[in-house]
């Protein structure tokens, strides 16, 4: 065993010998290219990076693009309901629900717009006929019929919409303005159909 | 008995339970986390899956092709929790009697990486993919109808990692839930090799040389995330009700869940009078309470429990450990309000978006 240590190192020596001969022997080929010189580099390197400004800045521009859509399939934001008659008093009526987000609640007093987004994380809550509640099926928040939370996680109740008579005499409910309880918004005159 | 198991499996029962198991588990660790122990709740923890599988509702809720990585994961976190604990609590006992650790006789001083754990890193590789396409090839997509932002699946639940987050937004305001704890728990886990300098335990596995850095950790690991995930994915049913694992999922089950904030019991229950219209004075009571906590309570703790810890680590080290250590621990102080007292908000200014 120890003889084979010093025959190791023989064999190695010739092996790096022979690395150092073929650097030496063969030199690289002297390059027939045309040199490139510094002037022609530099406006080759300049058109390069003003293609890629342009190629980015167009990229941009088409995501841009992107959110201003031609068509926009969003329900316009103020709409007719009918009339108070259709409205049975005392029941929470979901026929706008799907169509543009919104509860029409009819109490012994009039008719307000309740908004179907739940305050804590913006499900959209359940009305549950038999237990008189809106109930948010994400964590469990509920609300009474008014909108004002009483379980769950919801810090404040629900919003209400704008609600007026247009001028045919339909319920007319525009959702570009809220009322927010916690705001004492509620009792403003707009925010609460007296029928 | 199941009756039993379903009452059992209401969250603070749960909770309270499974927190005195892992406490004491962590007491008599040579019992607890022996190869006997995890052979007998091994095989009953499987037999109750298997004689459990005979329930319709349990059926029904653990074969849902969503929910079936999380019955692996209760198994493969059990079973990777003991391996560990396993290992430490044997190299206890062999630095107890004066003997190397069971990696120092492998190899001294080292970590033996090629080829025993590249190739095994290899096979798992190669395992975890076979076990990936068999996966989904078996079990069809949980797809559903396109979505419908009027119409909310009921419940609505998150992609099964995201159910512990879910489950805490039940209890907390969306920005401290979404945003505030997650961060936390993120930077809290990064900020661990900074706090922690104790050499011990540096390339083996020993549970009584770091009983408080192992405690606290399987605690924040094993009952603020993995538990809140199992809860999220087989408990919570429709309306986001609480329901138990043999119970049906009953659309109209009524659960009597009202609850109020801290203002309103101190002012109305208590006081007998209403909410004062400032916000500042309503909530005072709220302010003091998370006031001295956050500054009572680390007092406290130095000059009781901490006060070596305090000295080992210096201020700033100790500062950033015990503002982590109370922010977790008052995450199931939280649940448990909301448990046992209905307590919804100790700081409620919706007129700031602030809820605590």
């Amino acid at each position: 065993m120890t003889e084979n240590v010093p025959n190791r190192s023989e064999i190695e020596v010739p092996i790096e010998e022979t690395k150092g001969e073929t650097v030496v022997k063969t030199e690289p080929p002297k390059p027939v290219k045309k040199q490139v010189d510094r002037r022609s580099f530099f406006s080759w390197m300049g058109l390069a990076w003003l293609s890629f400004t342009a190629a980015t800045l167009g990229m941009a521009a088409a995501i841009g693009r992107f959110f201003f859509p031609n068509v926009l399939f969003e329900p316009p934001l103020t709409f007719k309901a009918g009339y108070p008659e259709d409205y049975i008093i005392g029941a929470v009526d979901e026929r706008f629900k799907e169509s543009f987000g919104v509860w029409l609640v009819r109490n012994s007093e009039g008719i307000f717009a309740l908004s179907t987004v739940c305050t804590h994380l913006g499900c959209t809550p359940n009305w549950l006929g038999a237990e008189a509640k809106f109930k948010c099926p994400c964590h469990g928040s509920g609300f009474y019929k008014t909108g004002i939370n009483f379980e769950g996680p919801a810090p404040r109740p629900l919003e209400r919409y704008m609600i007026s008579y247009a001028e045919d005499g339909q319920i007319l409910v525009d959702k570009n303005r809220k009322f927010q309880y916690e705001k004492g918004q509620w009792k403003d005159p707009d925010s609460f159909l007296k029928v | 008995m199941k009756d039993i198991i379903n009452v059992i499996s209401d969250p603070p029962i749960l909770f309270t339970l499974l927190v005195i198991i892992l406490f004491t588990s962590f007491k008599y660790s040579e019992i607890f986390w022996s190869g006997k122990a995890m052979i007998v709740v091994g095989v009953s923890s499987v037999l109750f899956f298997i004689v459990s599988l005979f329930d319709e509702n349990f059926l029904l809720i653990v074969t849902k092709p969503d929910n079936v990585p999380i019955v692996g994961l209760i198994f493969l976190i059990f079973f990777f929790t003991w391996l560990a604990m396993w290992q430490a609590v044997n190299n206890d006992k062999r630095i107890a009697a004066g003997k190397p650790v069971m990696e120092a006789e492998i190899e001294p001083n080292r970590v033996i990486v090629w080829p025993d754990l590249v190739y095994i890193e290899l096979i798992a590789l190669t395992l975890t993919l076979v076990l990936l396409i068999g996966w989904s090839v078996l079990l069809e997509a949980p797809l559903e109808q396109p979505a419908n932002p009027a119409n909310s699946p009921n419940p609505s639940k998150a992609p099964w990692y995201f159910l512990g987050l879910q489950e805490l937004l039940v209890y907390f305001d969306p920005w401290i839930a979404g945003v505030l704890l997650p961060g936390l728990c993120v930077v809290g886990l990064m900020a661990i090799p900074f706090i922690d300098k104790n050499p011990k335990g540096n390339g083996y596995y020993s549970f009584a040389e770091r009983k408080m850095a192992i405690s606290i950790f399987i605690f924040g690991w094993l009952l603020l995330w993995i538990l809140l995930i199992v809860i999220g994915t087989f408990l919570r049913g429709p309306n986001w009700n609480f329901f138990g694992p043999y119970e049906y999922w009953d659309v109209h089950k009524l659960e009597p869940l009202v609850n109020i904030n801290l203002s309103e019991i101190v002012y109305i229950k208590w006081f007998g009078v209403g909410l004062p219209n400032n916000w500042f004075l309503r909530e005072i009571f709220g302010i003091g309470i998370l006031l001295a906590y956050f500054m009572i309570t680390p007092l406290i703790l130095t000059k009781k429990y901490f006060s070596d810890l305090f000295l080992k680590l210096g201020i700033g080290r100790y500062a950033i450990f015990i503002a982590l250590l109370l922010l977790m621990v008052s995450v199931p102080i939280k649940m448990y309000l909301r448990w046992l007292f209905n307590l919804k908000y100790i700081l409620a200014i919706p007129e700031i978006f602030f809820n605590i």
